[in-house]
């Protein structure tokens, strides 16, 4: 079995098994976009970057994509992944700030500014919908075409594929087309953007369970909140727990 | 031709074919592409009515070769057994030469080079400036032979190699060779490519793939189409020796469909090559058995990273994988492959020919043999140049390239394709090596080599390439589709005078980000250009931002067209040539520009005879 070096840990992995699930089996958390556990790696949000040695140089590698070898030596959270990883995320918000998925990933990464043009894109090309339909629902009604700035995905010959069941597994797995929190407004305390997806925010609502993880973008006022000029939000669960 | 039965037989044939080689004089004209676009096919079909016209087409012999480098020059040919050399051939010309020949071989004076420097004219090829310095050992068989004929390979000493490879060497000696002589993929990334062999023959699974990479897609390079073009058979030579050592039954050549003559000569050299029992069933009557198939990209720039490369081959969009795995541990269809560039393939012949040690003794510590450049641009000798590893950049522009036209100055060298990065003029003497390329913040690439003039804007040049890279990147890893845009988005804006001083911090910090994080080699060297001009060429940046002004005069939002009143002799000609109106005055009058209508095309400026028309 091989046995290799995560942050200074020694770990003995199953053969087969990539550094992120060796990671993980660790405890320690990779953030990734384009990764799901049942769906083939794919390596395209970069994300998941780790610092790999192999004695001679290191490199910067996705560690979905790469399998956990004998003697490898990773660290996942370097300055240099950590550096590259802040400014990936700010290009990333700055193409999708809708996505709540990615807007708290940059608040919980510290970033606090963006230097880009926002952009506004509904896809960021994760690719998880393409593999969804067809390693899962065993559909394949979707797929990439195009090429770089033209690239986007879509069904063939942008016609209604007859092998799409209309199942939903793509809307499912979508990490960017679900509503970003837009945050309590003035006049009432409700959260938008979780009415609109018709579940509802367990901050806001006492006899409500939501579906999504509590809005590090809320809690903190995220780059782009400035604007709305929401107030950071007291995490008070009194509501839920009981006094 | 007969099929050989044995690699005896290959020496046996060559001598047979020296033996019938007469004294007959041979006009050997250079039909590669780029002598082609400057009409060596109708010189030929001239030269061949002028032989028929005189009945002599048993006498002299017509040769229509492959690319013999001095593309500058163009067409250019080489009268044997005199060596005589032409260039600049026109249709007119082949009268002249066709009587020369005839006439005791007095050469035609006006056809000869002319050195520049001294203004004499120059007889033979080698002692031309141009070739003087160059070592050509995969280049130097273009002029003598027809691409099209597999005896005049065999002539020149062709599958000799082959043979000798099959009656004396076991494949762990050929890997051994390849290993010792320090032979490094001459793709771009310069991997050790006898390593790489060993790496594959660690495997135990078979079948083995080759491939050849023959996708050169960088703007301005043609080396490895003129390889293919000139000399098919020394690639598929190497290719066959790589077979033996590696032990594959099947080899693929991938080549872009833009390249048609690469892909027919290739097509012919392989039927040919199948004939003569040279490929095929128990090659030479020996056990191997190998194959070589022809397969032809689509032209996307990125199917030449090796990963997108393999994908392309098997059918699915070219768009690269994570490595590893390798494709040396699992390429093609899931078997060990392994990857080489075709003028790595070529050297692999002289390799065997000459020796690993006399191979080795070329170059420098760490990068052995030579390398071949297609050196274009702001240069006198456009072409393409086959240099020993370690020759300065200096050696290369001044003394082999002729230095830049016009006595302008040169600013800047960028090497390596489009994801090459700018080296500027300070470092003239900086050998050329991968490693010391590497460091100045460029690479070697396949070769592409652009020589920059004064006149060039660097910030104009990095967003020229950005905008390509933006559009060859395959769009798969978030980093290089969209930093590649973002990239071209802000030097966009600084070219028209909107950019902001921390713009330089974020394009060193997107540029940075997108070099590490990026999937493939593609996206990993993309903001090269804009990072080695930032490190070299950052005050001409602080210009276009600071100052709103372009120090080279190139970027249009940035500059003013005026008429200077004291110059101006009122000759109506700019007015006449203006398109856009933008030309005020009468004849005999000083004229005026309106700004706010001129588009800055400069058409005002060549029509003027005495220069009044000035930029700012």
């Amino acid at each position: 079995m091989p046995t290799l070096k995560i942050n200074g840990i020694e770990v003995e992995v199953e053969k087969g098994m990539t550094v992120l699930e060796a990671a993980r089996f660790l405890g320690i958390p990779i953030p990734t976009l384009c990764h799901e556990d049942a769906l083939q790696p794919y390596g395209a949000c970069r994300l998941c970057l780790v610092e790999v040695s192999n004695g001679r140089k290191t490199t910067l590698q996705a560690s979905c994509c790469l399998p956990a070898d004998d003697g490898l030596v990773v660290f996942t959270h370097s300055a240099r992944v950590e550096r590259a990883r802040k400014l990936l995320l700010e290009m990333y918000v700055a193409t999708c700030p809708s996505s709540k998925r990615i807007q708290d990933m940059a608040s919980a990464m510290g970033l606090r500014e963006c230097r880009y043009e926002a952009k506004h894109e509904t896809c960021i090309q994760c690719g998880l919908c393409v593999r969804m339909c067809e390693q899962q629902m065993m559909a394949g009604a979707i797929g990439f075409s195009g090429r770089g700035v033209n690239r986007s995905v879509t069904r063939p010959f942008d016609m209604t594929s007859e092998l799409c069941r209309q199942c939903g597994a793509c809307l499912f797995i979508c990490p960017v087309c679900e509503s970003r929190c837009q945050g309590p407004q003035a006049e009432s305390t409700l959260c938008n953007g979780c009415l609109n997806i018709s579940t509802v925010c367990f901050q806001s609502y006492d006899n409500a369970m939501c579906f999504l993880e509590p809005c590090h973008a809320c809690e903190i006022g995220g780059p782009f909140r400035a604007d709305v000029g929401v107030k950071p939000r007291s995490k008070d669960l009194t509501h839920i727990v009981g006094k | 031709m007969l099929k050989l039965k044995s690699p005896h037989e290959i020496k046996e044939l060559q001598l047979c074919l020296e033996a019938s080689e007469t004294t007959r004089p041979c006009i050997s004209v250079c039909a590669g592409s780029g002598c082609k676009a400057s009409g060596a096919d109708n010189v030929i079909a001239s030269l061949r009515k002028e032989l028929e016209k005189r009945n002599l087409a048993g006498t002299i012999d017509l040769k229509s070769t492959g690319c013999h480098g001095f593309c500058e020059k163009g067409p250019v040919m080489i009268v044997w057994p005199e060596k005589v050399f032409y260039n600049g051939v026109s249709q007119s010309d082949a009268k002249d030469i066709v009587a020369s020949v005839m006439n005791g071989h007095k050469p035609v004076e006006k056809l000869l080079y002319k050195d520049p420097n001294t203004g004499e004219r120059i007889l033979h090829e080698h002692e031309v400036p141009f070739y003087a310095r160059q070592q050509r050992i995969l280049f130097g068989n273009n002029g003598k032979l027809d691409p099209k004929d597999i005896r005049d390979y065999i002539k020149v000493g062709g599958y000799h190699a082959l043979g000798r490879v099959l009656l004396d060497f076991t494949p762990e000696q050929v890997v051994e060779s390849v290993k010792r002589s320090g032979l490094r993929g001459r793709g771009g990334a310069g991997f050790p490519t006898g390593v790489k062999w060993e790496a594959l023959r660690k495997s135990t699974v078979h079948p083995r793939y080759i491939v050849c990479n023959a996708d050169e897609g960088d703007p301005g390079a043609f080396m490895d189409r003129s390889l293919l073009e000139g000399n098919p058979h020394s690639v598929i030579e190497g290719i066959i020796i790589g077979g033996y050592a590696l032990e594959a039954k099947e080899a693929y050549v991938y080549v872009r469909a833009e390249y048609p003559l690469a892909v027919e000569h290739l097509s012919v050299a392989i039927q040919q090559a199948e004939k003569a029992g040279l490929l095929g069933d128990n090659i030479l009557g020996t056990k191997m058995s190998f194959r070589i198939h022809l397969v032809q990209g689509a032209g996307a720039f990125v199917c030449g990273e090796e990963t997108a490369l393999l994908a392309s081959i098997e059918g699915k969009v070219g768009e690269p994988n994570p490595r590893p795995p390798y494709p040396v541990q699992k390429g093609l269809w899931g078997k060990p492959t392994v990857i080489n560039n075709v003028k790595t393939w070529a050297s692999v012949p002289v390799i065997i020919n000459k020796g690993a040690d006399w191979y080795a003794s070329i170059g420098t510590e760490k990068s052995k043999g030579t390398m071949v450049f297609s050196l274009v641009g702001k240069i006198n000798n456009t072409g393409l140049v086959e240099v020993p590893m370690g020759i300065t950049l200096r050696e290369m522009i001044y003394e082999i390239g002729g230095g830049i036209p016009k006595g302008k100055q040169l600013k800047a060298i960028q090497i390596g394709g489009p994801s090459g990065g700018c080296i500027p003029a300070s470092m003239i003497d900086l050998p050329i090596d991968y490693e010391a390329l590497t460091q100045a913040g460029s690479m070697m690439g396949s070769g592409g080599m652009v020589v920059m003039d004064e006149d060039t804007c660097m910030v104009d040049v990095a967003r020229y390439f950005m905008e390509f890279l933006e559009e060859e990147s395959c769009g798969k890893c978030f980093p290089c589709r969209e930093g590649t845009q973002r990239l071209k988005d802000i030097l966009n804006r600084i070219s028209q005078g909107k950019g902001a001083e921390e713009d330089l911090e974020l394009l060193d910090d997107a540029g940075w980000m997108i070099k590490e994080t990026s999937l493939c080699g593609l996206g990993q060297t993309a903001p090269n250009p804009v990072l080695s001009t930032l490190r070299y060429f950052r005050d001409e940046y602080e210009a276009h931002i600071r100052d709103k002004k372009c120090p080279a005069k190139v970027c249009r939002e940035l500059i003013v067209y005026e008429i200077d009143e004291t110059i101006c002799d009122g000759c109506h000609a700019c007015v006449r040539v203006c398109s856009s109106d933008a030309i005020l005055g009468e004849k005999d009058k000083v004229h005026e520009i309106e700004s706010a209508k001129c588009i800055k095309c400069g058409a005002c400026i060549e029509v003027c005879q005495p220069k009044a028309v000035l930029v700012h």
